[in-house]
Order: C-alpha cells, then sequence, then structure tokens
C-alpha cells in the first residue's frame, strides 16, 4: 500500500459521525429547499406515502457533508511520510448513482461513513488525481437510508 | 390532489419546463456552507477569490439544493408527486458564485407506468442550471415518482 493510499485509507470504511434528525430542523432545512408538505407539516406526512414526518433528501446529503468535512481536517492533519507536499483535498466534480433507499423519519439517528475506493492521476492536471469514494448513511436499526459515488480531485505528486 | 397541475399523463417526453429564475446572495452561500459545508471558498469573498473558484462560492451540495427549490416552485409542489428514489448524476460544471442569477429546465427523457404499483409512473427527467451567462453551471438527471390523476384521490 502507497503513502498516498495509507493517507486516504483507501479500501476502508471510514465512520464519519452521526447525527440525530430533528423536527425542527427537518421542518427549517425544508422550507428554505424543499417544501414539499411530507417535510414541512407532520399531518400532512402521516397522510403521504412516507406515513411520517421525514427529512428532505438533499437535507441527508448535505448532512452527510457536514461530516465529512469534519474527517477531512482529521485527515488533513495526519502526519505524512510520502515524497512531495502533503495531500490536500481539492474540489469535486460531482456524484453519481445517488439512491434514496428509506426515509430518514424525524427522530431518526443517522451514522454517515465513506470508503475511498480508487483513485487516478489526471492526464489533463498535472499535480492532481479523481479520487472515486463510496459514501453511505444508515440508519439505528443499521438499515441503509442513502449512498452514492462521489467523486473528488486531490492535489498530490 | 386531483385538482393540481402536473400528474404522471401531464409529463410528456421531449417537453421541457423552465425553471424559474434564482438569484444567489452571498448571506444565503454562507448560511448554507457555515451548516453544511464550511469551507474557506463557501464562507468568505477574499477566501474564494484567491481559490480555483474564483470567488465567494456555493457549496455544490448548496446548487443541488437551490435547484430542487427552483424544481418545487416550478411543477413539484402543484404536482402528484411521491417522492424519488435517487439521482442518476449531478455534474458540477462551473462556480455559482454570489450575485449570480440562476435559470434552468427539466426535460422529460423517459417515462413509464409502474409494473408493481398501479396508479403509479416514473419520470426521468435530465436538469440543467444555467448562470446569466447563459453557461451551465450544473446537470443533473433523475427519476420521480408520480400518481396517475384517477389514482390521486
Amino acid at each position: 500500500m502507497s503513502p498516498l493510499d495509507r493517507f486516504f485509507r483507501l479500501g476502508e470504511t471510514v465512520t464519519l459521525g452521526s447525527h440525530t434528525f430533528g423536527s425542527e430542523e427537518i421542518k427549517e432545512f425544508a422550507r428554505k429547499y424543499d417544501p414539499q408538505r411530507f417535510h414541512v407539516d407532520e399531518a400532512a406526512a402521516e397522510r403521504s406515502v412516507f406515513g411520517r414526518h421525514c427529512a428532505s433528501g438533499w437535507h441527508t446529503c448535505a448532512m452527510w457533508m457536514r461530516y465529512n468535512l469534519a474527517h477531512r481536517e482529521d485527515t488533513h492533519a495526519q502526519p505524512w511520510d510520502g515524497p512531495g507536499p502533503r495531500p490536500q483535498f481539492g474540489p469535486s466534480p460531482g456524484f453519481e448513482k445517488l439512491k434514496w433507499l428509506k426515509p430518514v423519519y424525524a427522530g431518526d439517528t443517522i451514522t454517515f461513513t465513506r470508503r475511498a475506493v480508487a483513485h487516478r492521476a489526471l492526464a489533463s492536471r498535472p499535480g492532481w488525481r479523481l479520487m472515486t469514494l463510496m459514501c453511505e448513511a444508515f440508519n439505528q436499526d443499521g438499515d441503509k437510508v442513502l449512498e452514492f459515488e462521489s467523486a473528488v480531485l486531490i492535489q498530490a505528486g | 390532489m386531483t385538482n393540481v397541475k402536473w400528474a404522471f399523463e401531464d409529463f410528456e417526453e421531449g417537453a421541457s419546463i423552465p425553471l424559474g429564475s434564482k438569484n444567489v446572495t452571498a448571506a444565503e452561500i454562507i448560511d448554507f456552507a457555515s451548516q453544511f459545508d464550511a469551507q474557506p471558498m463557501h464562507l468568505d469573498e477574499t477566501a474564494g477569490k484567491a481559490s480555483i473558484l474564483g470567488g465567494l462560492s456555493a457549496s455544490g451540495w448548496h446548487t443541488c439544493c437551490m435547484f430542487m427549490r427552483m424544481m418545487c416552485d416550478a411543477f413539484l409542489l402543484d404536482s402528484t408527486s411521491q417522492g424519488s428514489p435517487g439521482i442518476d448524476y449531478v455534474r458540477w460544471k462551473r462556480p455559482v458564485l454570489a450575485g449570480d442569477t440562476l435559470t434552468g429546465s427539466s426535460t422529460v427523457t423517459a417515462k413509464r407506468e409502474s409494473a408493481s404499483r398501479p396508479g403509479l409512473g416514473f419520470v426521468t427527467c435530465r436538469h440543467e442550471l444555467r448562470n446569466q451567462r447563459g453557461e451551465v453551471v450544473a446537470e443533473l438527471q433523475n427519476t420521480g415518482m408520480f400518481l396517475k390523476r384517477g389514482a390521486a384521490a
């Protein structure tokens, strides 16, 4: 395993943290970004396909990012024993295959994870690599509620 | 629910639905980033100018959320939407900067009725967001679930 693979913990599922979604924060987020009735109104949610008040799927994604970023700071703070400057995460060009597998209900405690799957040099950008991350979130019963494959640029070598 | 404008039958393959325009303010960029993506280029004009994004720029997740709101206001809130199982892809093509005005469109690329749930259908759309210069800032594709008009009683 190369110093770069060790630095980014290639292949390892890393737990980023857990968050309990409160009813009020679900409504506050949804009023700004996703005011569908099952996200902003408990009574309407009970009559909806979801059966109970639940978070916008984008809220779950945004929360994954909050915990991912906190972990990224830990990654950057690690000692670096490889050649050249310490690697850094850069911007992301996007993600794919995002699935909202189950609703995140008010009161659910969601645990976020990520796994670095692979990275490759970018011919068009010397000194940069593109890393693929498998990103997941699970509820308190261990059911997966979210998964997606993210790409992120890393500055290395 | 029967009197909403958009039920499964109302989405036509190839049709493009315009999304309204959205002015992106510095305060909104900072509000979102401080909660979910607290990186310097999303929080501070000077740090943004020094970054490869070239200014105070919205988190990509914030861009997705602004898109979601634009889609809600354009048709989703006046529809038989039953949520979405996911997003096929999102491509963040260019930075979204404070002061930008976003517009966009949702183009129906496919639709089919559910085999397992009568009265439900799947509508696949390719969505595009553009800035005030007409440059594409984000592209995404997803499938939404909508009740048929008769099933929405």
